[in-house]
């Protein structure tokens, strides 16, 4: 008697579940879904008018472009220098503001400031400090150096780092100080009782518990650093020095060329390397959080 | 004593970083206020197309000034009364951020709770699929996106951007986060007591969500005050274009206007942060992992 009437509640919250969840689903399919089914049906066809299956030959051709490759690569070595200092210089600053020291909330509230600041906004201070004849240089040369063209030279990348950092690193502070103060104590002060230093209890005891959530920044980093580009494009427009020439800048040409095989392959390609990287840290989150959770 | 001077020293060193956080954002607002040869003599080698282009004395190097010489509304008057482009850039930044961020946060709410009332293995494949589509990066997304608004004839207009806008999951993860920590016992009193799934929603698991409401709507609303991406590929109609691409296409003529209008740009996200400040930080602290 009593499983029929579980079953039917069972039922009602499945159909009220359907039914809040309608609008969106039926806008994310339209919008993305369905559409990305057709971009990878164009990246195997030859054109979308004679749809003649290719194969994976637009694949071959995009893997052998320069410019795909250039953009990649200079993608690559951004999020791969920007996104583990913002996962360190974060968490290094949320310890250090989990100390009591003094005006924590006021210097929270700064290092997060720039979080809404708009890019197009601080642009031009960017421009006049990093400018060939620029603020930097002036003191640099001041004190008896020499200038380089920061934003057309091999440094333009650390540039981008620099203000990619300074954007993103309140927000990934946030996450690491919540963590921090949802560490439970009691294994903090038998530790402390049983003579573990604090570098010890950091390394061994907290990291752990922080494991999650260093996972969570590192992700969001990853997210937030291919819209590093916003910054590119607004301080040195579509055709930037070639270190900083973005998959985002390979995609809006490619856009303007109307390519449309080129632009599906290269977003199927860039999909399939996103989630690989993300499901590797998915994986390592699993390996590494499992000892925690007996 | 050791310790107390660690401490201080600590604490110097933080300032003096977070003063570096926040030197950007001042030099803005500043600048904003000086007049139109001061900045063209302080900055015009930078945005100088060709030597000797500006007028008037222009130094070699830049020199960076906090204070203005002497305070000048002249550039804020230019902007609001004088050349109207720039209140028309800003106008269609309203008009692309803010229908995204109601819709947006609308839609998520119903889905959040659809998330949280019923979890089989259909939803949650569903939920970790919005999870991967929020994890994509423009480069990806605006293929399909740009196909269905050449399929539905709509390329270059504003809806091309704010429909997607609307339906991007972020705020679902979010808020479904957050909605799935109510106890469900919550829920289930107030089902006995006669009250059906729209009363629960906007009585019991909106009030709950109030801060998770308030730092979806910043974080929405900052990022697509921000807009770049989207615009150079959906919205390619200049009279249209936000003023957050609009600004960096400034040329050395109007270095002085484009500092007034960047600082009125920073107006609205600022606002939002001061206002709600508590609620952000909640709410970015309640994301914590992506496990939902």
């Amino acid at each position: 008697m009593k499983k029929p009437a579980h079953d039917r509640i069972g039922r009602r919250a499945r159909r009220t579940s359907a039914l809040f969840l309608a609008p969106s689903f039926l806008g994310v399919s339209l919008f993305f879904f369905i559409p990305f089914c057709v971009v990878v049906y164009y990246s195997l066809v030859a054109d979308p008018i004679s749809r003649r299956f290719v194969g994976l030959a637009n694949f071959q051709k995009l893997l052998r472009n320069a410019a795909f490759l250039q953009a990649g690569r200079n993608t690559l070595l951004f999020s791969g220098i920007a996104v583990p200092l913002a996962v360190a210089l974060s968490l290094a600053l949320a310890v250090a503001l989990d100390r009591s020291i003094p005006l924590k909330s006021q210097l929270r509230s700064f290092f997060l400031s720039p979080l809404v600041v708009p890019a197009a906004s601080v642009v031009l201070v960017w421009q006049v400090i990093f400018h060939r004849s620029g603020a930097l240089n002036s003191l640099i040369e001041a004190l008896g150096g020499t200038g380089v063209d920061w934003l057309k030279s091999g440094f333009s990348q650390l540039v981008i780092v620099a203000l990619y950092l300074w954007k993103n690193l309140g927000y990934d502070m946030v996450l690491f100080m919540a963590a921090l103060a949802a560490i439970p104590k009691e294994p903090l002060e038998a530790a402390q009782i049983d003579g573990a230093s604090p570098t010890v209890i950091f390394f061994r005891l907290k990291l752990r518990y922080l494991a999650p959530t260093t996972f969570f920044v590192t992700i969001m980093s990853l997210v937030n650093s291919f819209k590093a580009f916003r910054e590119i494009y607004l301080l040195t427009g579509d055709y930037p020095f070639e270190t900083l020439y973005m998959l985002q800048h390979f995609m809006n040409n490619t856009f303007r060329a109307l390519d449309y095989q080129k632009l599906s392959a290269a977003a199927v390609v860039m999909f399939l390397a996103i989630t690989a990287v993300i499901g590797l840290l998915f994986w390592l989150e699993g390996r590494l959080g499992k000892d925690l959770e007996q | 004593m050791r310790r107390r001077i660690g401490l201080a020293l600590l604490t110097v060193w933080l300032t003096a970083f977070a003063a570096l956080f926040l030197l950007p954002t001042v030099l803005t607002v500043t600048n904003s206020f000086m007049s139109t040869e001061e900045i063209s003599a302080g900055y015009g080698v930078v945005y100088a197309s060709a030597p000797g282009s500006g007028s008037g004395y222009m130094a070699q190097q830049v020199h960076l000034k906090f204070i203005p010489d002497m305070v000048s509304l002249r550039q804020y008057a230019a902007i609001l009364l004088e050349s109207p482009e720039y209140l028309l850039k800003f106008w269609n930044s309203v008009i692309l951020a803010v229908p995204i961020v109601a819709g947006q946060v609308t839609v998520a709410a119903l889905a959040a709770y659809g998330f949280t009332v019923y979890r089989g293995r259909g939803r949650e494949l569903l939920f970790f699929s919005y999870i991967i589509l929020m994890l994509m990066p423009y480069q990806v997304t605006l293929v399909p996106n740009y196909l269905v608004a050449k399929f539905l004839g709509m390329l270059d207009t504003r809806r091309a951007v704010v429909l997607p806008g609307i339906f991007t999951p972020f705020s679902v993860f979010l808020l479904t986060k957050t909605m799935r920590r109510i106890p469900k016992e919550i829920r289930e009193a107030a089902s006995l007591d006669g009250a059906g799934p729209w009363r629960i929603f906007t009585r019991v698991y909106l009030p709950q969500c109030r801060s998770a409401l308030y730092s979806v709507v910043i974080l929405v609303f900052i990022d697509n005050w921000n807009m770049v991406e989207q615009v150079l590929v959906l919205l390619t109609d200049a009279d249209e274009q936000p003023l957050s691409v609009f600004l960096s296409q400034i040329n050395a003529g109007e270095i002085g206007l484009a500092f007034a209008a960047a600082a009125v740009y920073m107006i609205p996200p600022v606002l939002l942060f001061l206002h709600g400040e508590g609620y952000l930080v909640e709410g970015i602290a309640d994301q914590g992992s992506l496990k939902g």
